[in-house]
């Protein structure tokens, strides 16, 4: 028999608000193996765990049950505790009576029962819990970051800079993400290729980092501290090793089709290209959708000029395959189509358009060299409204129900830029509310308003359409309550951001969860913001929500430290939750094999001791360092066999049992 | 819905299997989030869905559950690649034999919810224990020797 200490927590009021903690201790008191029952204010102080630790040495425990938060939560600690006290860590069990029991429930009495019941279930669990021992698995000593963003970058130069070996797998031809198209950056107005293609160079100058552009992940297996990954390095057919980037061919390729993404499609590239001059690698890439060579066989005019031979039409898609130790996602977003506000009319005017476009309209390597020009028909745009919230904050199904975050303060941006380059233009600006939460942001924001006389209006815009050669914008004013028309030259709407449609498929293979809007999720939302819930799996900027150039920086850094406090260590301890076969039991017919994801069943030819009959058996050995704990074979074994240490299923059955009393 | 006027005073009994990587945690995060159900409710943590054995349905049932659901990670996104998928072809099977044994099929569900969807978890409690209520008490496969 167990001899079982029971530790109910109040945590302030948050339990012992909805939960009569005594009547709980008490009601468990005499449950068989209790020695001790007792309830405290805060377990997981440093008193509560004394407590605990004396207890376990007074009363010779050799299990303890915490009633308390989530073992999410606090399982870790009170483990430790345990561990501290002499006692297996593995002997404590958690019965959530907080986010399960007092913060979902009113009635006191209920409360108090329920908590009673989850306390009976976990004692009847913790009696037939054994001590665990975790076995233990090497780390390998490299990171993989995909998407080659600022997020990216910064993660892999400061994962590299610690002295790890990092590949960036980037999907597009080089790296550089969102941030190399824009013009400025808030609130400092930096120019973002100034501070943005030094850190470029910088990560494809590392001796420790390498860069797998134009790649995608194909598949991920294995776990924290051994990870393999496949990439696929598609086919540039362009041979990069002898590719000097000089760029000829781009110039004589006679097929300008292709519309220039680099550029938001106002323009349009060759078919061989490269996306823009300080691209990283600068090696061009053909696209085969409109090269016609590869269409027809005929042309080829690209490998006729290129010095160097570089060209080649055959080349195929590589598949390499790598290990790693941990793995950061830095996908990044993209805009949201805007099929849905028909209203706005930007598929039906040139001259409306998004703010990135406008970045690159206003960007000196942009498709009008800097010089801002209505897309129609090349004039300057004289009047030009900004609207905010396209799509964000949007309940109403058409687009997205949280804010994009970053609208509010590149409008204030490019409306600043634009009053200081063409004074005689008029900016009117529709918001909902303009929200600069950030350092020196209101300023900023207030600049654009006192010193540039850029016009607010409170109110959403109705609806847009072309006019006479112009746009008019219908609206309302919500502070003169009136309604307003204004012919405007050029519409620019704040769309909302989503996460890259990659991430998806990323988070599948990742095993890592993705929340409602397709954002990875994080470990927990204030304590663990930069690790998924996936050991050894990290995020880094817009793939987890919303975030400016300064936030994702900052994000991106404390992914590469997490990663480094992982890839620093040699020995990781591994889950020893893990599945085991009895082999009295087991029969050899490998249906826990078939089941198995990870392939850790094999089977071996062993002699066993059946009640004095010795003979040899074909039987299920289950390898612990791979074993991840799923549980699949246990169901699975027809024999009983299989069982999974920490959730045999007698506990599993002691806890239907006590909760059916 | 509206719930059975004789079965007002009952008070089921429902056993809630969750997944630890994605239901556990989304009936976590409606917790934190204080979105209520009711205490009939009564979670058992399981490493997947995948490890919830037929026989701890049974067992359930046998000793006077009312209704059982297990919640799992969506279709494709189990924590351990493919588990989930075990858990649906193993539950429709075990819920058919069931309900020919005369065990409604309401009284059992596997549902897919995701430890970013605490009001999912909620919304779910809140309508499985409606239509358990409607249902009334479960008398079949009780065994009464479990009784104290």
């Amino acid at each position: 028999m167990q001899k079982i200490g029971v530790f109910v927590c109040w945590c302030g009021s948050n339990i012992a608000g909805t939960v009569d903690v005594e009547r709980v201790a008490q009601a468990v008191a005499n449950e068989p193996g209790v020695v001790i029952s007792t309830d405290y204010q805060y377990m997981c102080s440093e008193a509560g765990q004394l407590k605990i630790r004396q207890a376990i040495k007074e009363y010779g425990l050799t299990g303890i049950v915490v009633c308390s938060c989530s073992p999410r939560m606090h399982e870790a600690t009170f483990r430790k505790t345990a561990q501290a006290a002499g006692l297996n860590p593995y002997m404590v069990e958690i019965a959530n009576i907080r986010e399960q029991c007092s913060w979902i429930h009113k009635d006191k009495d209920e409360g108090t029962e329920k908590a009673i019941i989850l306390a009976k279930a976990a004692i009847a669990k913790l009696h037939l819990n054994t001590p665990l021992k975790a076995g233990e698995s090497a780390v390998t000593k490299r990171a993989l970051v995909i998407g080659g963003g600022i997020a990216g970058i910064q993660t892999a130069l400061d994962i590299a800079d610690a002295g790890y070996e990092v590949d960036i797998v980037e999907k597009s031809p080089t790296i550089g993400g969102k941030m190399a198209q824009l013009d400025k950056t808030f609130p400092t107005l930096d120019c973002a290729a100034c501070i943005l293609t030094p850190k470029m160079v910088d990560a494809s100058a590392h001796e420790k980092i390498n860069l797998f552009t134009y790649s995608e992940v194909e598949g991920v297996s294995g776990f924290v501290g051994n990870f393999k990954v496949k990439i696929r390095k598609k086919a540039r057919h362009v041979k990069a090793d002898l590719c000097t980037g000089c760029g000829v061919c781009t110039e004589k390729c006679p097929s300008r089709k292709a519309p220039n993404e680099f550029n938001q499609g106002l323009n349009k590239r060759g078919a061989i290209y490269i996306p823009f001059a300080q691209a990283i690698p600068n090696v061009p890439v053909i696209d085969t959708e409109y090269c016609v060579k590869m269409k027809t066989g005929k042309c080829g005019l690209c490998a006729t000029v290129c010095p160097s031979k570089a060209i080649d039409f055959e080349q195929q898609d590589e598949i390499v395959e790598r290990e790693y130790g941990a793995i950061v996602a830095a996908t990044g977003y993209k805009l949201i189509n805007l099929d849905n506000f028909e209203e706005f009319g930007y598929a039906q005017n040139k001259d409306v358009i998004t703010s990135l476009e406008l970045e690159r309209l206003m960007n000196a390597a942009g498709p009008t060299k800097g010089t801002l020009l209505r897309p129609s028909d090349n004039e300057h745009p004289h009047e030009i409204v900004f609207i905010q919230c396209v799509g964000s904050r949007d309940v109403s199904g058409c687009g997205k129900p949280y804010c994009s975050k970053i609208c509010c303060m590149y409008t204030a941006k490019h409306a600043m830029m634009i009053r200081d380059k063409y004074p005689d233009t008029k900016v009117h600006v529709f918001y909902i509310d303009v929200r600069t939460p950030g350092k020196n942001f209101d300023e900023f924001y207030r600049r654009a308003v006192e010193e540039y006389g850029v016009d607010y209006i409170k109110g959403m815009v109705g609806k847009v359409v072309e006019k006479d050669g112009k746009l008019l914008v219908q609206g309302s004013d919500l502070i003169a309550n009136e309604q307003i028309k204004i012919e405007a030259d050029l519409v620019v709407l704040a769309t909302a951001i989503e996460p890259d449609p990659s991430v998806k498929n990323l988070a599948t293979m990742l095993t890592a969860s993705i929340d409602t809007n397709n954002f990875l999720t994080e470990a927990h939302a204030k304590l663990r913001p930069v690790e998924s819930p996936t050991a050894g799996v990290f995020l880094s900027g817009v793939c987890q929500g919303p975030k400016d150039v300064p936030e994702t920086v900052a994000q991106a850094s404390a992914a590469a430290a997490k990663v480094i406090g992982l890839l620093a260590k040699d020995k990781l301890t591994c889950n020893p939750c893990v599945a085991n076969s009895n082999e009295l039991l087991c029969n050899g017919c490998s249906q826990c094999a078939n089941v198995c994801p990870y392939g850790a069943i094999e089977y071996i030819n062993k002699e066993v001791n059946d009640h004095g009959k010795r003979e040899v058996r074909r039987i299920a050995l289950v390898n612990e360092a791979v074993c991840q704990g799923c549980g699949a074979c246990t169901v699975t074994c027809p024999s009983g066999a299989m069982d999974l240490k920490g959730f045999t299923t007698r506990q599993i059955m002691a806890e239907v049992d006590a909760i059916c009393k | 819905m509206q719930i059975n006027e004789n079965n007002k005073e009952f008070k089921p009994l429902i056993v809630a299997f969750c997944c630890n990587w994605c239901s556990y945690a989304g009936a976590d995060l409606a917790g934190s989030s204080r979105l209520s159900y009711p205490a009939n409710v009564k979670v058992i943590r399981v490493p997947c869905s995948c490890r919830v054995n037929p026989m701890f349905i049974l067992r359930a049932f046998q000793r006077g559950a009312d209704g059982v659901i297990i919640a799992g990670c969506h279709p494709g996104d189990c924590h351990y690649t493919s588990g989930n998928y075990f858990a649906r072809r193993r539950m429709t099977l075990l819920f058919s034999m069931l309900d020919y044994m005369g065990i409604e099929k309401g009284r059992t569900r596997v549902e897919w919810i995701s430890a970013a969807e605490g009001a999912k978890f909620s919304a779910t409690m809140n309508e499985f224990v409606e239509t358990i209520h409607n249902l009334g008490p479960n008398k079949k496969l009780e065994d009464l020797r479990c009784k104290e």
